[in-house]
């Protein structure tokens, strides 16, 4: 299968060092995250810590690339994680998943597999029941084969 | 898609209060809208998982808004407080219309 | 030129995030464990071999990949199984008959069948391969249709008939009407094709354990085929992956199913033997 992100990572893989740790409002997609994250928080100012999001610092393959995520919360009637909206910057679209918990879940965690499309950031943004939002950011290298393959 | 089927892991026993831990998986080709036929040139229509959801006892537990950036064959794990025995439903929702669904009970002590 | 400030602690990070990859040599350390059963992953090269010590390809992948193959429900390859189970017993031809029918209970009359392939077939004149030995038994004895190689059934199939020898270890016939064959895989193994002018050996002999660009070189071993690719999102068999090495230095490669692709994985799994099945595996 020669997709579209085939070329991508060639691309990226040549502009690796540079493409790290890059700032994510220059990119060509910064608009569209902006806009996402707007919607998400609702005008809200997103805080550090409480939200932790977890994904390799090397993937192996960007077709698959295990993440997960967990919030700090007591998960009770009136105080939980309502909402987590994954991100990924470097994508052609930025939308990755919502995951929608509610006090049942005990925990705010949940893991999946995603795609990225290119060496980028990660943002996780977690919204409380209360309007409060938080959120975290990881860079993730996507590396390409041998032989371009 | 010939033959999706989903597979769900829930503990089959569970003490109230206990906070379990589901992980399902079903086999979709999650195709992303973003790729073009390798002979026409022809972007290929997107056809992706869109939402999941788990029910216990009927009462929404959790709820996933997919987006194409999620990989064929979705997995998503997740945990659940359980406070009595019941079932749990699982909906995958695909962009065609077709649900997909499967559901596991859970005993409660 | 004015040096944008952010430019340089990313270069710095990027730096840093390069060491590790550049430092990266040969299989790692880790322990294979899937459903409480361990996974032989490195035993000592059979006798006269070219290799002192054989690895599994799933010691030079990363911790995250690794953990993909370590639980039955993580791996995403048992989709795939669950439904060539439930197709072990469906009736299939106008024979009337389903793989159940003669075979029985696949973890009993299956075991070991990975292991020995390819295998020789007297009637046949050649050795079969999973694949071919599936289709006979569609065609000759259920007369169904033979599935295509790199089908869904198909890899499923070979996927689920493939568990039932985990954990033994590879052990391919060498002698008697193989020894041709083996000969021929062999030539084809050392053999320089293609405009990078490269034979299997210059990859999987003589550098694994090295970086290839950002891949980690691995022996080559097939002993967890059919795979679960990440970069495929699903199945693939090994004369498919035989075709991509050969597409990637590019070469004409030969068709899946052909006696030099069936050769060549009579002589890859002699040069495996020892190593454990782990069908279906995980691999980049």
């Amino acid at each position: 299968m020669k997709t579209d992100r085939r070329n991508f990572c060639a691309l990226s893989a040549g502009a690796l060092t540079l493409a790290l740790a890059g700032n994510r409002v220059a990119t060509a997609d910064g608009h569209a995250v902006e806009e996402r994250i707007a919607e998400f928080t609702g005008g809200a100012e997103a805080a550090t810590g409480t939200i932790e999001l977890k994904a390799p610092e090397i993937a192996e393959n960007g077709n698959t690339v295990p993440i997960s995520v967990s919030v700090e919360s007591p998960m009770t009637a009136d105080n939980y994680v309502s909402e987590v909206m994954i991100l990924a910057t470097g994508n052609p679209l930025p939308g990755v998943a919502t995951f929608k918990f509610s006090p049942m879940s005990g925990s705010a965690t949940a893991s999946t597999r995603i795609r990225l499309a290119k060496t980028q950031d990660l943002i996780a943004l977690a919204k409380m029941s209360d309007g409060s939002v938080f959120s975290d950011t990881k860079s993730v290298k996507v590396t390409i084969g041998g032989c371009g393959g | 898609m010939a033959n999706v089927k989903p597979r769900v892991k829930v503990p089959k026993k569970a003490a109230a209060g206990d906070v379990i831990v589901i992980k399902t998986l079903i086999n979709h080709k999650m195709e992303s809208g973003q790729r073009k036929d390798k002979k026409t040139g022809e972007p290929i229509p997107r056809k992706i998982i869109n939402n999941f959801v788990a029910k216990f006892n009927g009462e929404t537990v959790f709820e996933v808004g997919v987006e194409p950036a999620v990989s064929a064959n979705p997995y998503f794990q997740f945990s659940v407080k359980v406070m009595e025995s019941g079932e749990f439903t699982f909906t995958w929702t695909d962009d065609d219309g077709t649900v997909y669904d499967t559901a596991k009970s859970i005993e409660v002590s | 030129m004015t040096q944008n400030p952010l430019r340089v602690p990313a270069l710095i990070a990027g730096l840093a995030l390069l060491l590790p990859l550049a430092g990266q040599a040969g299989p790692d350390e880790n322990v294979l464990t899937i459903e409480d059963q361990t996974i032989g992953t490195d035993v000592p090269g059979p006798e006269g071999g070219p290799l002192d010590h054989l690895y599994s390809g799933w010691r030079f992948r990363t911790a995250e990949t690794q953990s993909l193959q370590t639980d039955d429900f993580e791996n995403p390859a048992f989709t795939a199984v669950d439904q060539a189970e439930e197709l072990w017993s469906t009736v299939d031809g106008a024979a009337e008959k389903s793989c159940e029918s003669c075979h029985d209970d696949a973890a009993t009359s299956m075991k070991g069948v990975r292991a020995a392939m390819p295998k020789w077939n007297a009637e046949l004149g050649k050795p079969h391969t999973l694949e071919t030995q599936v289709n006979q038994c569609r065609t000759d004895r259920m007369q169904a249709d033979p599935w295509k190689w790199e089908s869904g059934q198909m890899l499923g199939m070979t996927a689920y008939i493939g568990l039932q020898s985990r954990g033994m270890p590879v052990a391919v016939q060498t002698d008697g009407p193989m020894e041709s064959w083996i000969a021929k895989g062999k030539e084809i193994y050392y053999e320089r094709v293609g405009q990078l002018d490269m034979a299997c050996s210059n990859c999987h002999e003589a550098n694994y354990g090295k970086m290839i660009r950002a891949d980690h070189l691995s022996q080559g071993q097939i002993n967890g085929f059919p795979v679960y690719r990440l970069k495929w999102a699903g199945l693939g068999s090994i004369h498919r992956r035989f075709k991509g090495c050969m597409s990637n230095i590019r070469a004409e490669p030969y068709k899946v199913g052909s006696d030099e692709f069936i050769a060549l994985e009579a002589y890859v799994a002699s040069r495996g033997a020892g190593l454990s099945v782990e069908t279906p595996s995980v691999r980049n």
